[in-house]
């Protein structure tokens, strides 16, 4: 009879289903990054000399900084030089006007991801800006937004048409100096999304992004922004995939969000960037700096599956700035053969009786290390802020590593804090159960992972659930036995 | 002559190199209950693990063969597809995962392999229901994870539930009767004798007579050391009842007395 152990073996061989590009001609600049570049780029977007000295400004900060070491990631040392810092779809030089004007190639691309463009055939109650390398190549449904107030659209448009919003909350919640990455990303970042929700406004559909890298030897930097003025509502979701590429790609970007007085963001990730093949080869590269600021009775809620990427670097974390404010985050990671995750939350209560919740769910086959790193910090005058924290870690196999690095700072003593933490391996008896019942390996594992990550699954909107469950077995793919 | 459901012939296993089963010989007919009775460490649930192909049992040497097929050929799932179904002595949790979409998902796998249409999810609740009711399972419990939380009782109520969904033809219940009060032994033994039919047939394993007492069986065999030292009709459990192994484990190379 087989043992467990050679079954991992044997049976771990992912396929990435979005791992083809598209040819398409691009107007790109050579590898490199100077201030020259920076300039290009800001003048290629027609930008206010206020960006322009935002991005220099960075870029000079950004020079003198060292890059993070204290994850628990390893990977050589990132040539920056070497890198392309902006690459567009040729034929959108000077944007689409409509979705008519969108190269077809393109609108076969996201259609070939299920992400289809065209608004009589996008999914219902889902408005989507697509970014392609380092533009927006369509936003849909953004009329009809319109009608209510509702700001949502590409990064690059929000600076021509609302130049004070981005003004006002550009940097506001990440500045610039506030990492390596997010220094980089404010002098080079491209493109992204804005989104901006009017007082009182429940947002009528979900807002998406869907990322795509699919240049070579390109960085994706894209800047979100997401403002709700007070009493709005919004839930907003992100999808990344890259093509399958030998080398890696550096993805850096920084999301911001602001929810004044009783607002409300929900926000949603499924990252599937491209993982490397089974060896480690190749593979996106995933800093991403993302952070929410929350004002009196308000709520930012964040949401992530991440499946993909070599190597994840990610901490969405919540400001509490505002009494009563309430600050969560759901993480599902799952890292197999080669891939190394290191992620998690900072939530900072600041207001009084600010609350926060943190489930995380960390799943490891193959030869992949995941870790959770999260801080809790109650600051002074945080009276009577609560925190509820549980990290679970599965193992699958025995060549896969789970860390957990909680940080707990509390400064006022009426706090009340809770962590939990568990580490489990699926158990070859769990597994043999689900086959004695008739399920195959495939889908007894896919079954097993999605009960694990159930807690966090059930907060993801609905259609997201949906993928976010099959691209958990996908990515799983015999990586047990 | 029709083939019998289940043939064994000289079975050997091993774990961790350590032998066992020590040459199993048994066969049962289709309706057929059969029992197999022994002392603690006997081999009952080796023999019952063998049969369902768990992991890390090796197999030394003789044959099974199920339905005429070479059953130790087959993977686990395959043989749950093609009927077999074993009754766990420790129920596996599945936290997470709902017991009815865990069902639904397994009797559609059989149900395909069987060439049977899938059920959809009316159908199967609709199945379940009665099948709830056969023993005495609530329809929270029906929804929670599976066995998470579970009193023992409720876990072993739970695999007969499971084994009346899953319709097999060859029904293997280890221990089924560990752990249970009278009423759930009741409840159990009420479950597994609705299953019983011409078609159907099933290896109880059990250490005590008292299960017996509620599903009669036709044969009883008594396993010790790894072999099978005496076979005979339900009144042989009695025999056990009242004198226990002690005359097997004295004389253990006393083979096939049947």
């Amino acid at each position: 009879m087989t043992t467990s152990s050679e079954h991992i073996s044997e049976l771990i061989n992912r396929d990435y289903s979005a791992g083809w590009s598209t040819n398409i001609e691009q107007d790109q600049l050579l590898p490199g990054l100077s201030e020259e570049v920076i300039r290009f780029i800001s003048a290629k977007k027609n930008e206010p000399s206020w960006l322009l000295d935002f991005r220099l400004k960075a870029y000079r900060l950004w020079q003198k900084m060292p890059t993070p070491k204290w994850a628990k990631v390893h990977y050589p040392e990132i040539d920056y030089q070497s890198i392309i810092y902006y690459s567009a779809p040729k034929s959108s030089k000077d944007g689409p006007k409509s979705l008519d004007e969108v190269d077809p190639e393109l609108l076969k691309t996201y259609e070939k991801l299920g992400i289809p463009l065209h608004e009589r055939a996008a999914l219902a109650g889902i408005a989507v800006d697509a970014v392609f390398d380092s533009v927006s190549v369509a936003t849909t449904f953004k009329a009809k937004l319109a009608t209510m107030g509702v700001i949502f659209c590409s990064f690059s448009e929000a600076v021509q048409e609302h130049p004070e919003l981005i003004q006002k909350y550009l940097g506001s919640v990440v500045p610039a100096a506030d990492n390596f990455y997010a220094a980089l990303n404010s002098a080079v970042f491209t493109d992204g999304s804005f989104v901006y929700i009017p007082k009182g406004v429940r947002c009528p559909m979900e807002l998406s992004t869907y990322f795509r890298i699919n240049a070579a030897k390109t960085g994706q930097f894209e800047r979100t922004l997401v403002v709700a003025d007070e009493g709005s509502h919004v839930s907003y979701l992100e999808g990344c995939t890259a093509p399958m590429r030998d080398e890696n790609q550096l993805h850096a970007a920084v999301v911001e969000l602001i929810a004044l007085d009783n607002a409300q963001i929900k926000y949603s990730t499924v990252q599937n960037w491209y993982p490397g093949d089974k060896d480690g080869k190749g593979g996106i590269y995933n800093f991403v700096t993302k952070r929410g600021k929350c004002a009196t009775n308000a709520k930012i809620s964040w949401t992530q599956v991440e499946t993909g990427s070599a190597i994840t670097w990610k901490y969405p974390s919540c400001i509490l700035q505002g009494d009563n404010s309430v600050g969560e985050f759901y993480s599902v990671a799952l890292t197999n053969h080669r891939q190394q995750a290191d992620t998690g939350t900072k939530m900072i209560h600041i207001g009084k009786n600010t609350t926060s919740t943190i489930v995380s769910k960390g799943i490891s086959a193959g030869h992949g290390q995941n870790t959770y790193r999260g801080q809790v910090k109650i600051l002074k005058g945080a009276e009577n802020a609560r925190n509820f924290t549980r990290c679970d870690s599965m193992l699958i196999g025995s060549s896969a590593g789970a860390h957990t690095v909680p940080y707990v700072e509390v400064r006022n003593h009426s706090a009340t804090l809770e962590h939990e933490a568990t580490t489990s391996r699926i158990g070859e008896d769990q597994l043999f159960y689900c086959l004695q019942r008739g399920l195959s390996e495939e889908d007894a594992v896919s079954m097993i992972v999605n009960g694990f990550c159930k807690e966090v699954l059930k907060e993801l909107p609905m259609e997201f659930a949906v993928e976010a469950q099959k691209l958990l077995g996908v990515s799983l793919e015999g990586a047990i036995g | 002559m029709q083939n019998p459901m289940l043939k064994i012939e000289e079975l050997s296993a091993s774990v961790d190199g350590k032998s066992i089963l020590k040459g199993i010989n048994l066969e049962i007919q289709a309706g057929e209950v059969h029992a197999v009775m022994g002392p603690n460490g006997s081999g009952k649930s080796t023999l019952a693990s063998v049969l369902a192909g768990k992991p890390g049992y090796t197999v030394t040497g003789g044959k099974v063969t199920y339905q005429g097929k070479n059953l130790l050929e087959l993977a686990p799932e395959i043989r749950a597809r093609e009927g077999i179904f074993l009754g766990f002595q420790y129920p596996v949790e599945l936290p997470g995962v709902s017991n009815l979409y865990f069902l639904k998902a397994a009797v559609n796998a059989v149900r395909k392999h069987q060439g049977l249409e899938e059920y959809d999810a009316v159908d199967f609740l609709e199945l379940a229901k009665q099948k709830m009711e056969l023993v005495e399972l609530s329809t929270a419990l029906t929804q929670r994870p599976v066995n998470v939380g579970f009193s023992g009782g409720e876990k072993k109520r739970n695999e007969i539930f499971q084994m009346a969904l899953l319709n097999p033809k060859l029904a293997i219940l280890d221990e089924t009767d560990s752990g249970l009060d009278i009423d759930a032994l009741r409840i159990v033994a009420q479950g597994v004798n609705a299953q019983r039919g011409p078609s159907v047939s099933m290896l109880l394993i059990t250490h005590y007579q008292r299960l017996l007492e509620y599903i009669q069986p036709d044969y009883v065999h008594v396993l010790v050391g790894g072999q099978i030292v005496k076979s005979g009709d339900h009144t042989l459990a009695l025999d056990l009842e009242e004198h226990g192994y002690a005359e097997f484990l004295s004389a253990p190379t006393q083979v096939g007395a049947a």
